[in-house]
């Protein structure tokens, strides 16, 4: 599993040709939730791959049950990663996904989420669901931050299986944190707007 | 018909691999190497002591950039040496990448769309690997297979990419469903591909020649297990010399720039400069060549000329997509493309050139 795990990180960064560029934020072990554009499959894979080798075994990619539950190879891809898998069908009101997240992170684990929902085209980052939101309410200590990931979308768009190996830029920027009062479309756009933000830096 | 190809690949992986005179590389070689030693040493010490006595007429920021220079042709010296002293295939391999790698840089810039994605696979995965195979199958290969020991696969390598993959280029994005800017996107890659990869892969298709001097005679020592690696080093030498020439007569001496808008810092005076010293060196480097002195002159020369127009034609590359190095493109990453642009340029002449006037007719 941990063969696995190495060998398909360092395809990954072979392949999208990736560099990292921590702007206005450093390699941390405290509890975070990177929230990235979502563009490709490799997405959390490189970003996952690109992280600190002490921070990898800490750090959970988040990703939807109901796609990652289906099939003997993604199942153990799932978990090799130690994915986080979540329920998007069956929501109740002490089941809700948000709930599961900070059950299962507990006070060690630090998450990499995609808050658009699913895999958009590239061209625009789009709307934010409020998970992230909840998130940063419920638990006000964590890091919440924005990465951006650029060229994936080039290297293996969606619905397709063979990459193309260009170059990409993983960019992650400043934590933000949910300010007192604010409401829950304010800091959807102002997570979005901080994602988006890193593109021009 | 699979077998047979497999077979033929084995053995020409071994012949390729049986070295029966390790030891002989041409002495020249190690002439030429003992010079280019020299003056990377002088200029590394020069760099070192601009460094450490900071004279006041001279940009700081001039100096760290002469610095990184040299410090790149360290690096590409030495790769180019363990290339050589490995033999052909790893030479071959190595000029491979540095396509492979230069491709990547060209078209990451370049922005495609979606409908193009599966060409672009073609064009990494199978055009560019196939040029540099066919450029390894040498005359043994082809003798093996033909029974005829005078070719190569000349006939194939020089058409592959500018006949048929340019063909295919538009033929897999017309099926790709995607009309817009359609023809723009054919030409990107069809650009990338044939810079990039068909016109560097004609340095390391120097190897495969076989050299005569003008008078007939054969040039090289043919037991040596890379009988031109001197000619390829020698050419790779001219083209940093080109460079690096026209870059301190810009500097020096340069007063009317060529096109403002392309490039600021290349003007008339660097061309002119440039060709002319480089035409100078390369005439006295002539004794590692199978050229007398002025047609060293006249090769160098045309070197120098063309070096200059590739490197025109990657700044009004880089201007169109306003990105100022390939380097800066992506954080961290060295721009290949910044250093092989003139070398892209300068190969396939020289190849040609060669080929006609100083090899075995075929």
């Amino acid at each position: 599993m941990a063969v696995t795990v190495s060998f398909l990180a360092s395809l990954a960064k072979l392949l999208s040709g990736s560099t990292v560029r921590w702007i206005d934020c450093q390699p941390d072990t405290c509890q975070r939730i990177y929230f990235a554009n979502h563009t490709s499959h490799l997405d959390a894979l490189v970003l996952w791959a690109s992280l600190p080798r002490e921070l990898q075994p800490l750090t959970r990619p988040v990703a939807a049950k109901d796609y990652w539950d289906r099939g003997p190879i993604r199942r153990h891809l799932a978990k090799s990663f130690n994915v986080m898998l979540i329920d998007r069908t069956k929501v109740k009101v002490h089941q809700s996904p948000v709930e599961m997240m900070i059950r299962e992170m507990s006070d060690r684990y630090s998450l990499i989420v995609f808050p658009e929902g699913g895999r958009s085209s590239g061209e625009e980052v789009g709307e934010f669901k409020s998970g992230l939101y909840y998130l940063g309410k419920k638990r006000p200590d964590l890091e919440l931050v924005p990465v951006y990931m650029e060229n994936l979308n080039r290297v293996l768009p969606r619905g397709e299986v063979l990459p193309v190996p260009l170059l990409s830029c993983i960019s992650i920027g400043a934590p933000i944190w949910l300010e007192a009062g604010e409401s829950k479309s304010d800091f959807l756009l102002r997570a979005r707007d901080a994602v988006c933000r890193l593109r021009e830096l | 018909m699979m077998d047979a190809t497999f077979s033929h690949a084995v053995v020409w992986l071994s012949l390729t691999q049986n070295d029966e005179h390790p030891d002989v590389i041409h002495t020249q070689i190690y002439w030429l190497l003992g010079v280019v030693l020299g003056l990377l040493v002088i200029a590394y010490v020069a760099g070192r002591l601009m460094k450490r006595y900071p004279d006041h007429s001279l940009n700081p920021a001039m100096i760290e950039q002469f610095n990184h220079r040299i410090r790149v042709w360290w690096l590409m010296g030495a790769i180019f040496v363990a290339g050589f002293l490995m033999g052909r295939a790893t030479t071959i391999i190595l000029f491979g990448c540095i396509s492979f790698w230069a491709l990547r840089e060209f078209i990451t810039m370049t922005p495609t769309r979606r409908g193009d994605h599966r060409t672009l696979f073609w064009v990494f995965f199978f055009f560019t690997p196939l040029q540099y195979v066919l450029i390894s199958f040498s005359r043994d290969t082809y003798a093996q297979w033909f029974g005829d020991s005078s070719r190569d696969f000349y006939g194939v390598y020089s058409i592959v990419i500018p006949v048929y993959a340019l063909l295919f280029i538009p033929m897999r994005i017309a099926f790709s469903d995607d009309p817009k800017r359609f023809l723009e996107r054919s030409a990107k890659i069809q650009s990338g591909l044939f810079i990039c990869v068909y016109c560097l892969s004609y340095a390391p298709a120097l190897l495969n020649l076989s050299l005569r001097t003008s008078a007939g005679e054969p040039w090289g020592d043919p037991d040596s297990h890379l009988p031109n690696a001197g000619l390829l080093f020698y050419f790779i030498l001219i083209v940093q010399f080109g460079d690096v020439l026209q870059y301190l007569w810009s500097r020096l001496a340069g007063r009317r720039v060529i096109a403002p808008k392309i490039n600021a810092s290349r003007t008339w005076e660097g061309l002119l400069g440039g060709v002319t010293s480089t035409t100078v060196v390369g005439a006295l480097l002539w004794w590692a060549t199978p050229f007398q002195f002025w047609q060293a002159a006249c090769m160098s020369m045309v070197v120098a000329i063309m070096g200059f127009g590739g490197s025109m034609v990657m700044s009004a590359i880089k201007r169109d997509r306003g990105v100022a190095d390939y380097g800066t493109l992506v954080q961290g990453h060295h721009g290949v493309l910044d250093r092989i642009d003139s070398l892209c340029f300068a190969a396939p002449v020289f190849y040609h050139l060669t080929r006609y006037f100083f090899s075995q007719v075929y």
